[in-house]
């Protein structure tokens, strides 16, 4: 077996914790049922790896089973991965019958006849998922198995979810591959970005609760009646006011859990407008500014701030519109008119 | 009738009324909830609101208030501005001892917004005192309530010989004049 397949094994081991070792070991399947029984799971990671690397050295480990591993580990810890979202166009309207062997066999030809060395690896996942893993390399390097990129495409949509390596100079030749696979003819980046996974699936496969203009909310009876053991000595004056609050933030953000993003970031490219006679800046050129909001759980917060009474509510749509725009990356400019105002461009 | 006053409705018998306004109700409840736990010889009843003016539907149901506290988060620019707001719905006479700045938050030092300044300027400017606290610990919670209480049991003038006025006098810093 080859010395770098080795290591590469035995790194991939380490980053599992201790618990979760056996667990991946069986999901891979490419140590038999009985070798994984001559295992001590219960010393330090350190000889555990050794020995793992051991029993694939009498399989003949090759860098293709050395990948799928690390696919196994990156699905299980997908949350650690920054994924971005792109959008794929068709040009015509034709529904075509999606052949997955037909989908690998293109998306390796069109990426190999650019760049030779690179490492390819597929997985497919129940949920019509297919996870790709893709090792850089050089016209002159063999691959980096370090620094793969990871591509989730579910081939009954037109969005593939990207986590790119470090090397962003590869990113082009991924989307070629991409469109070259499948039946589109271009892919653009959408300006969504997010450590949650399944909540970006969330957002563009709409799943999250969303609300239904259709339906007339009324608070539900439970909420109007005071609970059981309320002090009758403490009494809230801004009820009505509580219960709007709340009847806004249902409107807005539905009732459901939201998707979890942890930022959301607009860059501002309007011009500073000051006092006249100040002459500080006024409208002279862009007041370069980036603000950025961050939080463990972005939409959760943003919904809890008027119930808490850190803002008014309603929030201010470029806050709210985050999940039904799809995205959490903005730009705003000026708009051109008579009544300069902000606003947001597509 | 938007503006608060403080001698237009007839005082409740052996009562002490107080109102909390500040935007933070979660806070308030936990107040009002170690006010109530104190050891007193007459009623206390508590109003939360989260600004001002009172919803003025209740306002035949409401009683007497005797002692306004606006609770003002050093934490939260936005609590400085609705009380703020809100002071313009107050009459001038209650500022004669009736009304107190509660600043909240204080421990946590580095999460500070408004500035100290800020909020003594206001004290200053509305002639009420300006209480510090950290309402998130119980021992300086239970120590508030209990001043908020003395005050409270004054400006109901349960005290004899001491009135709300008090309070204005003792806020002349020694180094005036």
């Amino acid at each position: 077996m080859d010395e770098t397949v080795a290591e590469y094994i035995r790194r991939t081991v380490l980053k599992i914790p201790r618990d979760e070792i056996k667990m991946m070991l069986q999901k891979w399947g490419f140590l038999s049922e009985a070798q994984l029984q001559t295992l001590n799971f219960h010393q330090i990671k350190d000889s555990i790896s050794q020995e793992v690397v051991q029993l694939c050295e009498e399989n003949s480990a090759d860098i293709k089973q050395a990948a799928a591993l690390d696919i196994i580990y990156n699905h299980i810890y997908q949350n650690k991965r920054m994924w971005s979202v792109y959008e794929m166009k068709k040009s015509g309207e034709e529904v075509e019958y999606f052949d997955i062997t037909d989908f690998k066999k293109r998306f390796k030809r069109r990426l190999q006849s650019t760049l030779k060395n690179v490492t390819i690896t597929f997985k497919e996942y129940e949920d019509n998922a297919i996870w790709i893993r893709v090792a850089w390399g050089t016209p002159y390097k063999k691959p980096n198995q370090y620094k793969p990129s990871y591509v989730v495409y579910h081939s009954q949509t037109p969005y593939v979810f990207i986590s790119a390596s470090v090397l962003k100079s590869n990113l082009p030749l991924l989307c070629q591959a991409l469109i070259g696979a499948t039946n589109y003819h271009d892919i653009r980046e959408m300006e969504l970005r997010s450590h949650c996974l399944n909540s970006l699936k969330d957002i563009v496969f709409k799943r999250y609760s969303q609300n239904f203009q259709t339906h007339t909310a009324k608070p539900l009876q439970g909420e109007d009646v005071e609970p059981e053991n309320a002090d009758k000595r403490i009494v809230q004056e801004n009820r009505s006011e509580k219960e709007r609050i709340h009847r806004l933030n249902q409107e807005v953000f539905g009732t459901g859990p939201q998707p979890k993003l942890e930022f959301a970031q607009y860059k501002l490219e309007t011009s500073f407008k000051s006092d006249p006679k100040m002459d500080v800046l006024h409208k002279k050129e862009p007041f370069r500014c980036l603000v950025k909001f961050s939080s463990p759980h972005l939409l959760e917060s943003l919904k809890s701030l008027a119930p808490a009474g850190m803002a008014d509510a309603p929030l201010s749509p470029l806050l709210t519109c985050i999940p039904h725009k799809a995205r959490n990356y903005f730009k705003i400019k000026e708009k051109k008119g008579l009544y300069p105002e902000s606003f947001v461009s597509p | 009738m938007a503006v608060l006053r403080p001698f237009d409705k007839l005082p409740t018998l052996n009562s002490g009324i107080l109102l909390l306004v500040g935007p933070d109700e979660a806070l308030q409840q936990r107040l009002s909830e170690t006010i109530l736990q104190e050891k007193r010889d007459f009623n206390i009843n508590v109003h939360l609101a989260t600004s001002l003016p009172l919803p003025p539907e209740r306002d035949h149901l409401r009683p007497r208030i005797d002692l306004i506290v606006f609770m003002i988060d050093i934490k939260s620019k936005y609590s400085l501005k609705k009380v703020e707001c809100s002071l313009a719905h107050v009459d001038a006479s209650f500022f004669l001892g009736k009304v107190c700045f509660l600043v909240t938050g204080v421990g946590r030092v580095n999460a500070c917004s408004v500035e100290m300044n800020a909020v003594c300027k206001l004290g200053e400017a509305y002639c009420s005192p300006v209480l510090f606290c950290e309402l998130e610990l119980e021992d300086t919670r239970v120590a508030t309530a209990q001043r908020l209480v003395r005050m409270l049991r004054i400006c109901a003038g349960h005290i004899p010989g001491v009135s709300a006025l008090s309070f204005v006098s003792l806020m002349r810093k020694s180094d005036d004049d």
